[in-house]
């Protein structure tokens, strides 16, 4: 981290916002350097009683300070955000799951468009039980479950969740319908129509999720807001396009694995965009364990992508490689919702952006 | 005092009338919009607000800790927290500069100062919590605060997220959310909240909104006059990213120093735009369905 000329004159207790303006504006935020603050004692503990050791070390008694102390940035260290509440296998859960059920009517959709007729029932029922175990993972996230049905109290275009809560049960309800048509083989033309529907609403299933999580104060994602739906739709399509290729009978996975390449190369696309734009917002995505998450996501979706591609007409090659598409999006949502969580917790990503809009506003 | 640039100028004009939530909310009549003025230059740290807005509202408890953090054993504020009082010490050490402010306003001789400052929630104009509630627990009332109707709540947890400063939260083992109600029960029986019946010393001071405002501008104005060069308002400004907050403050150093975001903004100002790229996104996952199928007509 560069040091300004000229900070002398000022007191540790003066000229802050300049400061905060080298620190965040301009110079080295990703140090982010923690120096034990004047006066105040180590990092206090968690919002849990968990000890929140953080940034470098801390300097010895009497050592020389040949810089001024840094000043406090943070309460403490403290998040100034409530990192969401929700529960990673439910709502990152869900994330997934959505997309595949809401791609995979898509999916079945164009398959019986197209008269791909066998891929139309796997795609189907893949898209029933998917939105049937989101169902189950979002009512067991809420703080009293036996409310659910509270969320059809309102619509409200101003929260994502309620105009999710109308998408996902009309969607749910044509995603049943037209698996169990297709399973039981009865009402035919009933269960073409509900999968017609299904076919219009998957799409913002797929989609919707993205606003959900966009739409609140963690940095990671409201930041993210502007890739975020089409990185969710390209995650979506070669989930569900990766799982048709593992249920496809011989022969017949051609459009499936052309689904999921398109939303493969998508979601790649997405990211990389998204990545690229958020600059230090980014860094939750890229470190830690979300870090880790995102990047073996990436290696399976590559894998997959090439492996769809040169699949040709062998199945093994083809099932392995649909496994992978499956199994990176499952990652990928989980890559993003630790990601969010992370950002949530540590202050510098809900200072640093904001100071820098501060200092930018003419 | 040389540089200070994110420190706004106080304006001279007279204060107009600010935003009125309630009427935005559809209360065809309604009384003025009631709020708090926290002047954190008066606070002496007793917590009596705390306790007595615990007392007044059954608040439960939250954990008897130890946090290392000054004289803060409470943390933040949270479900169970609805006033949190934060202790910041700043202490001039040997070696360190000296402010040019040593011996003026609230520093001591020797440049070393102790700020204390009640934290609330700033039932903002407009509000994230209330935009994403999909229950509709979240409402406005006709003094324009925000409360959460306990009936309602089914615990989804998006307002958690949503909020900007970090105020609401789900309560473990209850499962609905809970922040403060600016003591909803206690307006409407024409009594003042708690916590500012509480404030021995008037940091916390109780009033419609307008008035408050007014008194908040010239508080500063003297402090500032005073030699207090750091003295800012913090959510005076309708102008602000949350349209200006029913809570609002005077501070006297930068607002991440107490905890609080320098510049927040509600995060559903950006959700048109969000759902044009959901929208978007959404036709091109369809689009890309068909393409995949069209590709297998052109092909072999």
């Amino acid at each position: 981290m560069s040091q300004p000329a000229g900070r002398t004159g000022n007191g540790p207790m003066t000229g802050l916002a300049a400061r905060a303006r080298e620190r965040w504006g301009v110079h080295g935020r990703g140090q982010h350097e923690r120096d034990k603050q004047a006066g105040a004692p180590a990092d206090g503990p968690g919002e849990n009683g968990a000890a929140q050791h953080r940034g470098g070390e801390r300097r010895r008694r009497g050592e020389q300070l040949m810089v001024p102390r840094a000043q406090p940035d943070s309460y403490y260290g403290r998040p100034i955000l409530k990192p969401p509440v929700w529960r990673a296998r439910d709502v990152a859960g869900y994330l997934f799951l959505g997309g595949l059920a809401g791609a995979s009517a898509v999916l079945a959709g164009v398959a019986q468009l197209t008269g791909h007729d066998r891929l139309v029932r796997p795609a189907r029922v893949s898209a029933a039980g998917a939105i049937g175990l989101s169902a189950a993972a979002l009512v067991a996230d809420l703080g009293r479950p036996e409310r659910f049905l509270n969320m059809l109290r309102v619509i409200k275009p101003s929260s994502p969740m309620s105009v999710g809560t109308w998408i996902f049960t009309a969607f749910s309800g044509a995603a049943a319908a037209s698996a169990a048509s297709a399973v039981t083989g009865r009402l035919p033309r009933l269960g073409t129509a509900a999968a017609a529907g299904a076919t219009v609403l998957g799409p913002a299933v797929c989609t919707y999720t993205a606003a959900l999580i966009c739409d609140t104060a963690v940095p990671a994602w409201h930041e993210a807001h502007r890739e975020m739906p089409y990185l969710f739709a390209g995650s979506a399509a070669s989930a569900a396009g990766g799982l048709s290729m593992v249920t496809a009978p011989a022969g017949q996975a051609g459009l499936a694995a052309r689904f999921a390449v398109l939303g493969a190369a998508g979601e790649l696309t997405a990211k990389s965009m998204l990545l690229r734009r958020l600059g230090e917002t980014a860094e939750p995505y890229q470190q830690g364990r979300p870090g880790r998450l995102m990047e073996i996501a990436e290696v399976l979706t590559t894998a997959g992508l090439a492996g769809a591609v040169l699949a040709g007409e062998s199945r093994v090659v083809a099932r392995l490689s649909g496994a992978a598409l499956v199994a990176s999006s499952a990652l990928t949502r989980l890559g993003i919702f630790e990601a969010g969580q992370n950002s949530a917790r540590d202050p510098k990503y809900t200072v640093g952006p904001q100071r820098e809009r501060l200092a930018n506003r003419p | 005092m040389t540089t200070q640039p994110a420190q706004r100028p106080v304006p001279p004009d007279a204060p107009r009338p600010g935003p009125d939530p309630a009427a935005d909310a559809g209360y065809a009549e309604h009384p003025p919009r009631m709020g708090f003025f926290t002047d954190t230059s008066v606070c002496i740290g007793c917590k009596a607000c705390e306790v007595a807005c615990k007392e007044w509202n059954h608040v439960p408890e939250d954990g008897l800790n130890l946090l290392g953090m000054s004289y803060d054993n409470t943390g933040g504020l949270g479900a169970s927290t609805w006033r949190h009082v934060a202790f910041i010490e700043q202490i001039t050490r040997p070696g360190d500069a000296v402010p040019d402010a040593a011996g003026s306003g609230a520093f001591a001789a020797d440049g070393s100062r102790w700020l204390m400052s009640s934290n609330v929630c700033k039932h903002c104009t407009e509000s994230g919590c209330l935009d994403v509630c999909p229950t509709g627990a979240l409402m406005r009332t006709e003094f324009g605060t925000v409360v959460v109707q306990e009936d309602i709540c089914n615990g989804c947890g998006y307002c958690v997220s949503a909020c900007p400063f970090g105020v609401i939260d789900r309560r473990e083992g209850d499962g609905r959310a809970w922040k403060c109600t600016l003591c909803y029960d206690r307006l409407g029986a024409g009594q003042e909240p708690a916590c500012a019946k509480a404030c021995p010393t008037e940091s916390i001071q109780f009033g419609p909104v307008d008035e408050l405002r007014e008194r908040a501008r010239l508080r500063v104005t003297e402090l500032q006059q005073a030699g207090e060069t750091g003295a800012q308002l913090y959510l005076d400004d309708p102008a602000d990213g949350i349209g200006g907050g029913g809570a609002f403050f005077l501070l006297l150093d930068e607002p991440e120093v107490y905890g609080l975001p320098p510049d927040p903004v509600v995060p559903t100002r950006d959700l048109p735009r969000m759902w044009r790229h959901v929208a978007l996104a959404a036709t091109g996952l369809l689009a890309g369905g068909l393409a995949a199928a069209l590709r297998r007509r052109v092909g072999p």
